[in-house]
């Protein structure tokens, strides 16, 4: 097993990662110019994510950044690390190759709502149930933007876009709820124009150990511009989005009045005060063993409710290079390192003279 | 032995070569046996090939028609290259079995029948109206009908085990018959057994006795008056194993990580006949492989990239429809330039085609099937035991070339076996090759003069962060680029470092005259045919030459000097004429195709026929007639001659 930022959200410092803690964000920004439309919620994603990264304690070649297809594929381009570009919702499928060979490396995948959920959803869904040691940061506009303003798998339900001019027949996907029940064992939301929330979040994907799931919503202001706008704006967001907090009651609103409780198997929303009291609200556990709690999470939708963000579920088990490690090196101990020479000689031999 | 009775009863003669085929339901255990047969005659020591011919359906039902396999090998005391046109010898364990492969057997052959299974049943499922054993049908062949069920079931009584069990082991029973028959040794099966089933005591004991009945009935039975013995051949002095490609393969690329010291990383999606690589390298685990079963094709192949771009050596393997499911990812192989190894072991296609029958009709896909101008070099074994060269020879050409490369087997080569002279470890060559480290220097696109090998850094490396990707490369220094003139020199560098490779590749060999009437050229599988073929026309007294490509791109550089040297060229190819395609397209030479795709391998007496019709239609072509014309008649008088 390798060691490193194990059991989960500190990483252990070498004495040549406490050198490297000097980074800046400055250090991970590369030379290229950055060619997303102006005013596009990728910016933000971008600086953020050059913000926090100094503080994980890994020397900047050690940190490979794999893109797909799409708008949010260019990312790697602009960080200042090892980046590859891959093809169409395949990046996945490169992490986990790289990861498995060489596990020393800290591995981000960066893809958006048609590049993992559409083309690439089959390697979303292994990927995540393998618990490949990755943090992938999903980029959700709910349209395809670089092929210029289709639907995408979570485009809402009657959406017109150049492809359905008619209106989308197709029903959305909820891509925490995909990926709850691929096994993943680190869910969260974010948003693209709440830094703090963004930076604290990518920041717990980072620490995380295994698959890390991010989504994060995302303005694409020239082919669907105000997607997120209903719950997200300054003026609404306290009302209309659910800050989680692990071991806190899930109270929201700008005056902190109103809560999420259960009735049966349903959540409910719920004012405080005339006989409702914290006591009775659900109380976020990131921990729970089973994901019943953050499966119920991901579904819950503005404006039936408010919208959760911050981490859903963050567990920890065994990692993909974990356990094929353990595997090399269980077969070492038990048979000794490989010997070629044997292996050419195995089976029945025989003699020419 | 006989020696004791004045008058041997039975008459021992020394045969160069017989070839059995071993028939029988899928659940009779014929891969067992030919399997054990194919051990014993290696270890004796003679040269074998071997052909199993086994139905994709796992369990058809019992004694159908679609559920016989068969097993299919030759032996013999010279250098053998196929597993031989038609059997010496069919024992066939049911009606249905007869039925599929009596047609093969020639007249006068013998043919051993498990007369227990002849029963009306069977009969009916094997669609024969009346009883072939009583009809007078097989009367051109010399046939042996045994009640092998039965006596087998007396031999194993008192043993604890169902009725169905017993059954299970009268393959062993026909095997003994074969030993005897062939005066072959059951010591390495009595081994075999021991060690197969030493947590099942009985069922060893079962298989011992029906081994040792079958043996026993052929020494005191007087049902047969021969027996037959095949002398060791004159190998090349060394330790030898028996060994399939499939095997040599996985062993090849294993020895490939040990040569490059990099770790192997094996992705692949179950495919037959691919899966047998994945198994056999997921047992290498104290070699430090990491075997990947992936969640599909193109994750088998991303995972390989992805290990491939940390440093290792990352590959995959699949066969016809996964290549077709790899391309995009094979495209971003070539954009990234990066070392990665993939295996088409192929099959009859297209579509699902027949996938645990061979073919060779991948070799336009893995050329040409990607998008764009794509190149990627490609090689080919020829024969089981090379398999496990071109496994290494593979990883040399990535790693030096830093290039994707194609590693092109088949279904025959995959699962047909021969014997192996174990190479000494000093004799492998070294194939390691060094990162880039130097950040003074490291420009991710600048190449190498003399290879143009782009230069190649890993992830880890200080100072050497860099981007890459699928979108055009600057030349040097590898940013995206939409240049015109950048994209075109790009195309021709890729296309240039590929076909430099022709230098580094050994000359194409010829077997037989430097210059004469005809070459026979082929690739993969059908050397042993065609190799066979020519030796046949040779001591005919034909001017008739072998050449057999293992390098499909580059062509070897003397390639065109090579079928410029003959008069006529035949390229025999169970495709519908790719390499031809190929040789006609590059060289303007016209060659002509022999192509017949039937899931089988060529037999030698189709390609001595068609090569002597090309020799007689290039004969009159030469006395004034028109080669079309004359071409057309000849195959017209050809085909008669076959029906």
């Amino acid at each position: 097993m390798t060691e490193g930022n194990g059991q989960g959200e500190q990483p252990a410092l070498s004495p040549e990662n406490q050198a490297v803690i000097q980074l800046t964000r400055k250090d991970f920004v590369s030379d290229q110019e950055v060619r997303w439309c102006p005013g596009c919620g990728d910016y933000s994603i971008l600086a953020q994510t050059q913000k926090v990264m100094p503080d994980f304690g890994y020397p900047k070649e050690n940190i490979v950044f794999i893109s797909g297809i799409g708008c949010s594929g260019r990312l790697p381009y602009y960080m200042n690390t090892f980046g590859f570009h891959t093809i169409h919702g395949r990046a996945p499928t490169m992490a986990t190759g790289l990861k498995a060979t060489r596990p020393d490396l800290m591995v981000w995948v960066i893809t958006g709502d048609g590049d993992a959920l559409s083309i690439g959803g089959n390697h979303v869904l292994h990927s995540m149930r393998r618990n490949v040691d990755f943090k992938m940061v999903m980029f959700n506009n709910r349209i395809y933007g670089l092929t210029k303003g289709q639907a995408s798998p979570t485009s809402e339900l009657g959406k017109r876009t150049k492809s359905t001019p008619a209106g989308t027949i197709d029903t959305p996907i909820m891509p925490l709820t995909v990926a709850l029940a691929a096994e993943a064992s680190f869910v969260a939301r974010s948003v693209d124009t709440h830094t703090e929330h963004l930076q604290a979040t990518l920041e717990r994907a980072g620490y995380h150990k295994g698959s890390a799931f991010v989504e994060v919503l995302q303005n694409c202001n020239i082919f669907n511009d105000g997607a997120w706008r209903d719950f997200t704006d300054r003026e609404v967001r306290e009302d209309r989005m659910l800050m989680l907090e692990d071991g806190k009651p899930m109270i929201f609103g700008k005056e902190r009045d109103k809560g999420i409780r259960l009735r049966g198997l349903h959540p409910e929303v719920v004012s405080l005060g005339d006989g409702v009291s914290e006591d009775d609200l659900l109380v976020h556990d990131e921990h729970a063993e089973e994901p019943y709690l953050a499966l119920m999470l991901s579904r819950m939708w503005w404006p039936e409710f408010p919208v959760p963000v911050g981490v859903l579920r963050a567990v920890t088990r065994p990692t993909h290079d974990e356990l094929l490690t353990g595997q090399i090196d269980s077969a070492v101990a038990s048979t000794g390192e490989g010997d070629l020479a044997r292996v050419l000689k195995s089976g029945e031999t025989w003699t020419v003279e | 032995m006989t020696t004791e009775t004045e008058e041997p009863r039975v008459r021992e003669h020394e045969l160069d070569r017989v070839t059995i085929r071993f028939a029988g339901d899928s659940g009779d255990g014929m891969q067992l046996t030919g399997t054990q047969f194919t051990r014993t005659a290696a270890v004796f020591g003679n040269d074998i090939s071997t052909l199993p011919d086994f139905p994709a359906e796992i369990r058809a039902p019992a004694g159908s028609l679609p559920g016989v396999s068969g097993f299919q090998i030759s032996f013999s005391s010279n250098d053998i290259h196929t597993p031989g046109d038609q059997p010496d010898v069919l024992v066939a364990m049911n009606p249905a079995a007869l039925k599929t492969n009596v047609g093969d057997l020639p007249a006068g052959g013998a043919l051993i029948v498990n007369g227990d299974a002849f029963t009306q049943q069977n009969l009916n499922k094997a669609a024969y109206t009346a009883n072939p054993l009583t009809d007078g049908s097989l009367k051109q062949y010399n046939v042996f009908e045994i009640p092998i069920s039965t006596l087998n079931a007396r031999a194993l009584e008192g043993l604890d085990m169902t009725n169905k069990q017993v059954d299970l082991t009268k393959n062993f029973f026909a095997l003994g018959i074969m030993f005897w028959l062939y005066e072959r040794s059951m010591d390495p099966t009595l081994r075999w057994i021991d060690q197969k089933f030493s947590a099942r005591p009985v069922i060893a004991e079962a298989n011992k006795r029906a081994l040792k009945a079958g043996y026993a009935f052929g020494e005191t039975t007087e049902i047969f008056h021969e027996r037959y013995l095949v002398p060791p051949a004159h190998l090349e002095p060394g330790v030898y194993r028996n060994i399939t490609g499939n095997e040599a393969t996985a062993i090849g690329f294993l020895a490939a990580s040990r040569l490059a010291h990099r770790p192997l990383f094996y992705g692949s999606y179950p495919i037959t006949p691919a899966s047998d690589i994945l198994h056999q390298l997921s047992t290498y685990k104290n070699f430090g492989v990491r075997t990947f079963q992936a969640e599909d094709e193109i994750a088998a192949i991303g995972a390989a990239i992805g290990a491939s771009y940390g440093g290792g050596l990352g590959m995959t393997a699949t066969s016809g429809p996964g290549i077709a499911l790899k391309s995009e990812a094979l495209g971003l192989a070539v954009m990234v330039e990066l070392p990665l190894v993939v295996c088409d072991i192929q099959r009859a296609g297209p579509s699902t085609g027949m996938p645990t029958k061979t073919e060779q009709a991948d070799l336009l896909q893995v050329m040409f099937g990607r998008n764009s101008d794509s190149p990627i070099p490609i090689v080919a074994p020829a024969t089981p035991a090379e398999c496990f060269d071109f496994a290494i020879e593979a990883w040399r050409i990535a790693l030096k070339y830093v290039t994707p490369v194609v590693y092109l087997s088949d279904a025959f080569l995959a699962t047909g076996a021969e014997p192996w002279k174990i190479p000494a470890l000093k004799d492998l060559p070294n194939i390691s090759v060094e990162n880039a480290t130097d950040p003074a220097t490291f420009r991710p696109y600048a190449r190498d003069p003399e290879t143009l090998a782009r230069m190649w850094a890993v992830p880890g490396t200080k100072g050497l962060e860099h981007r890459i990707g699928g979108l055009e490369k600057a030349d040097i220094s590898g940013n995206v680029s939409y240049d015109p003139e950048n994209h075109h020199r790009m195309q021709v560098l890729r296309a240039e470092k590929v076909a430099g490779i022709a230098r580094d590749i050994p000359p194409l060999e010829v077997f037989g005259p430097e210059e004469g009437d005809l070459l026979m050229l082929g690739w993969g599988s059908t050397y042993g045919a065609i190799r066979s073929a020519v030796e046949r026309l040779q001591a005919d007294g034909h001017s008739v030459a072998h050449a057999h490509l293992r390098y499909l791109n580059p062509f070897p550089a003397n390639t065109e000097q090579v079928v410029r040297s003959y008069r006529r060229v035949l390229v025999p190819e169970v495709n519908l004429g790719q390499l031809v395609m190929l040789i006609r397209a590059r060289f303007l030479v016209d060659a002509v195709g022999y192509d017949r795709v039937r899931g089988k391998p060529f037999r030698i007496a189709e390609l001595v026929n068609e090569a002597n019709r090309v020799l007689k239609s290039s004969d009159r072509w030469l006395a004034g007639a028109s080669p079309r014309s004359s071409e057309s008649e000849s195959q017209q008088e050809a085909q008669g001659a076959d029906q």
